[in-house]
């Protein structure tokens, strides 16, 4: 999918210069184009290494684990269909604390055997079940309490006090996530009422 | 609400380091460690951030899209909603990749620090590319069938869109 949306830019974009006479803008842009890269990743560079150095110390020392112990109280009210003591909830919650701590590395990996355990205890091996729909719906709305590359942007374009968005973009992404969930609650109990079995 | 956000990321620091002390682990070794894989990660996208840059500046110099804009704004126009910032939430869901250089794009233009600024870096950073995870997570369990899970995404990531725009004009 990624593969045709940068396909259809990139077409779109030289066509329709083409028609309006401006294939120049376009020549230097596909000139000049790639050392903006190489600017935004040097950019980007030393605030992911120092954060990933700092993580990894959570990680190792176990406060990851910690963390993600908090989250299970509040899994089991929204995963009622799981079992206690299933693992899927143990991935679930290690990939919400990392996705929290914006560790996407050690976040997928977690994601991916959840799904594997939710998977198990799935009936119909095709169809998505009630807590998968959940889990992704948590997972996407995206939880984040360091924005790493955000920050890391910020500073390189000398933003006054980077760290100023962190806290609107929690209590926007709070209510991404209750917005989503409620949404995924209201769903199921119609589906519910009309008998129609997950 | 500014002292929250300014000591936000020293209390992490201090939380994680002084933990990895009392399990006594070796933290600096620890963090050259996990250093050296960020070192990796960032080279590892940095193929990705080409492409992208590539393909969104070609399709932002052509002009294609104010020319689009321009058709749609009597649409859009009714409330305070900066038409810069569509690309971004229309990629958002999608690609990180692409979201991000968009998000350098505009920091180009309008400044970090700008009304559009502080909106996209919001807007980067309350949302997650949810067709990418959807199509990832479920296709690694071999599941078509996905429900509501594709739509409940994409109306979390609506709201966060919608709150974005109203908590930058209510914090700045």
């Amino acid at each position: 999918m990624v593969g045709y949306i940068w396909a259809f830019m990139i077409g779109v974009g030289i066509i329709y210069s083409f028609i309006t006479g401006h294939i120049n803008v376009i020549n230097e842009s596909i000139l000049t184009n790639a050392n903006e890269a190489l600017d935004l990743i040097l950019n980007l560079l030393p605030v992911i290494v120092l954060w990933t150095g700092i993580l990894k110390i959570a990680e190792v020392s176990g406060l990851l684990d910690k963390f993600a112990k908090l989250l299970s109280p509040l899994l089991h009210k929204l995963f009622p269909t799981v079992p206690k003591d299933n693992k899927a909830l143990g991935y679930i919650s290690s990939n919400i604390a990392a996705n929290m701590l914006g560790l996407g590395s050690a976040a997928t990996p977690a994601g991916l055997k959840a799904m594997q355990e939710l998977q198990k205890i799935n009936q119909k091996k095709d169809t998505a079940t009630e807590p998968m729909i959940t889990f992704l719906i948590l997972n996407t709305a995206g939880v984040t309490l360091i924005p790493t590359t955000i920050l890391a942007l910020r500073v390189a374009y000398k933003s006054v006090n980077p760290s100023e968005i962190i806290l609107p973009a929690i209590i926007a992404t709070l209510c991404s996530s209750i917005a989503g969930l409620t949404l995924d609650y209201f769903i199921r109990k119609r589906k519910k009422k009309n008998g129609n079995n997950f | 609400m500014e002292i929250i956000s300014k000591i936000i990321l020293p209390l992490f620091v201090i939380i994680i380091i002084f933990y990895g002390v009392k399990k006594k682990i070796n933290v600096y070794d620890t963090f050259l460690e996990g250093a050296k894989e960020g070192l990796i990660t960032t080279f590892n996208i940095f193929p990705a951030i080409i492409a992208m840059i590539f393909a969104i500046n070609i399709f932002l110099d052509s002009n294609i899209f104010t020319f689009i804009l321009k058709l749609l704004s009597p649409l859009i126009r009714t409330n305070k909603i900066p038409l810069e910032i569509i690309p971004m939430a229309l990629l958002r869901p999608i690609s990180g990749t692409a979201s991000l250089a968009i998000l350098n794009n505009l920091f180009i233009q309008y400044g970090p620090d700008s009304f559009i600024g502080r909106l996209s870096s919001i807007l980067q950073g309350c949302t997650d590319t949810t067709i990418y995870v959807i199509a990832l997570y479920f296709g690694s369990v071999k599941v078509t069938k996905i429900k509501h899970a594709l739509w409940g995404g994409l109306f979390a990531d609506l709201v966060g869109i919608i709150m974005a725009l109203v908590l930058t004009n209510l914090f700045f």
